[in-house]
């Protein structure tokens, strides 16, 4: 029991190297290079392009879900492609983040009428960052990725919160 | 500079001179013959996309192959098909360029252009010059933003790298003025039929022009850095050769088409718009490999700045757009009118039945027939060349799917 609080998973030292890896998790936030539809343009070649450089972010592109932390959901996903991007995700090692990018990512968007389109990844996937906007301009990935950044550092303390509230 | 590869003619379709016929390959052609077991191990079926950075999209390729050859092709679609010719169905005729604009994302301003057409034809709509030439002026703009696009990824696709930052470099000006001009930085929605929604902004003129000057220099870099390497050219030429009748029988229109020998344009044998009054060449090129794609799109690139110059001077006054009703009823009917947009012909064929929505809307979609070309010209190539021929071709699967 002594050595539960001390190590387990709620104990005070696992929570605080958590913190320290979270940090470092927050700061290097690699993305699948996805996009199936016209948010891609905006959403991950114009961002990751001279203007606005993610890199500086430590948010870099990779082409593998095997080595990503971060999907960012940018287009329509339909009938037929819900299934890959299901899959995609269970491939990226734990632990992964989700941004809906888009207005067809958050509700189907302008498509939401026709039967063969998903209404939102959220149906599929657990989403952490919505982005609204059609498409939404590059600063909004910005944006996006400050709040999973912040999101990311805060789930630590949250824990930590959690633990002083069930003593 | 490198070799002169393509010859710049006035010709028409199908012209004699310099054809190409199938078994004679011209020199430097490098094509394993096709349907030879080489190996004589087990194929290895390799299933290439949807998830693929290669494939520019949700393409996805069923590839088998013999150690590193592709033996045979086959191409899946579908995996963007999110209705737009049934949802323009209950559609306004307005605001039919909203789902253009998401049917081919990269060249905007080509799908409302066809779609504000078409609604024009059936209408008799007379547009007036000033807004003819403002569509042009956009139209040739969103053509070189889309080819810098092409040109980024075919980079990437070849292994260069740093040609995509150049390119994000250039097409980040390009947009700003688009944005400028029609609200928007990628979904303009700016075309209507009538005419445009909004006048040019004061000043913008300069800008284009500065943008020009300093574009076509540019232009010049990018064509030694890619197209000067030695790399590149030994990657690129000789791979993919499209023949004049492969391609007059996949129906290929556009660059693709032109690399391939045949000079047709939309833009010069069915003119439309302020192109009548402009002048420019239509690059074609000769044998059709990849190499003749890449100068072909180059060339491309440096008429549009051409054509820029021309609009941008030669600008006439008038109202931006003529008097149409607020709802639009066109008459019961039929009407076929395509434009020249960065992939090849699109076209919109509408039919009506007097009512404020199309009865129907057929989307001709150039990227279509190019992705049908697949099974036919990626079989003998090795795989690595696969990736790059994807890319040479410029497809849009979003307008493939619809």
């Amino acid at each position: 029991m002594a050595i539960d609080k001390l190590t387990g998973e709620n104990s005070l030292a696992f929570i605080k190297s958590e913190q320290l890896f979270d940090y470092a998790r927050s700061n290097s936030l690699w993305y699948l290079a996805f996009g199936s539809a016209c948010c891609a343009i905006e959403g991950l070649m114009h961002a990751s392009g001279p203007r606005f450089d993610f890199d500086r972010m430590g948010v870099f592109f990779r082409a593998s879900p095997r080595q990503a932390d971060v999907m960012i959901v940018a287009g329509t996903v339909n009938l037929k492609l819900a299934e890959t991007v299901r899959t995609l995700y269970d491939q990226m090692p734990e632990p992964k983040w989700v941004v809906a990018f888009g207005a067809c990512a958050n509700t189907g968007g302008p498509f939401r009428e026709y039967p063969n389109v998903l209404l939102g990844v959220d149906k599929i996937l657990p989403v952490d960052v919505y982005v609204p906007g059609c498409p939404p301009r590059p600063e909004s990935i910005h944006f996006a990725f400050r709040e999973l950044q912040k999101k990311i550092r805060g789930r630590a303390e949250e824990r930590l919160e959690a633990r002083r509230d069930s003593r | 500079m490198t070799e002169p590869h393509f010859t710049v003619t006035e010709s028409g379709l199908m012209t004699p001179e310099g054809m190409y016929i199938p078994g004679e390959p011209p020199k430097g052609i490098r094509r394993i013959p096709k349907g030879v077991d080489r190996l004589g191990t087990e194929h290895l079926i390799v299933n290439m996309g949807p998830q693929h950075p290669s494939t520019h999209g949700v393409l996805h390729l069923i590839v088998e192959l013999d150690g590193e050859e592709v033996v045979t092709v086959e191409v899946s679609i579908g995996f963007l098909h999110r209705g737009i010719e049934k949802l323009a169905e209950s559609r306004r005729f307005d605001h039919l360029g909203t789902l253009m604009d998401r049917g081919d994302y990269v060249s905007v301003i080509h799908g409302e252009q066809a779609v504000a057409l078409a609604v024009e034809k059936l209408m008799e709509i007379e547009v007036p010059a000033k807004a003819a030439w403002i569509r042009t002026l956009t139209a040739e703009l969103t053509r070189l933003a889309s080819h810098l696009v092409w040109f980024g990824t075919f980079g990437l696709d070849t292994g260069a790298m740093g040609q995509f930052l150049y390119a994000m470099r250039d097409r980040e000006v390009l947009l700003d003025i688009l944005e400028e001009i029609s609200g928007q930085r990628m979904m303009f929605n700016y075309v209507r039929p009538g005419g445009v929604v909004a006048d040019l902004p004061t000043g913008i003129e300069s800008r284009i022009l500065s943008f020009c000057d300093t574009f076509e220099v540019y232009l010049e870099e990018h064509d030694a850095l890619l197209g000067g390497n030695e790399i590149f050219q030994a990657r690129v030429k000789g791979i993919g050769v499209v023949s004049k009748e492969t391609a007059l029988a996949f129906g290929l229109t556009g660059a693709n088409l032109r690399a391939s020998g045949l000079g047709f344009d939309v833009r010069r044998d069915r003119p439309y718009d302020a192109y009548p009054e402009l002048e420019f060449d239509i690059p074609i090129g000769t044998i059709g490999d990849s190499w003749d794609r890449y100068t072909v799109r180059m060339e491309e690139m440096r008429q549009s700045l051409r054509m820029i110059r021309q609009l941008v001077g030669g600008m006439p006054g008038g109202p931006f757009t003529a008097k149409v009703p607020k709802v639009l009823r066109p008459p019961a009917g039929e009407v076929y009118a395509s434009v020249e947009s960065s992939r090849g012909e699109t076209g919109i064929h509408l039919f009506t039945d007097g009512g404020t929505t199309p009865y129907r809307m057929h989307y001709r979609a150039a990227s279509l027939f190019t992705c049908q070309l697949f099974e036919e010209i990626l079989p003998g190539h090795l795989f690595a060349d696969a990736c790059m021929l994807l890319g040479s071709f410029d497809i849009m699967l979003g307008e493939v799917d619809r």
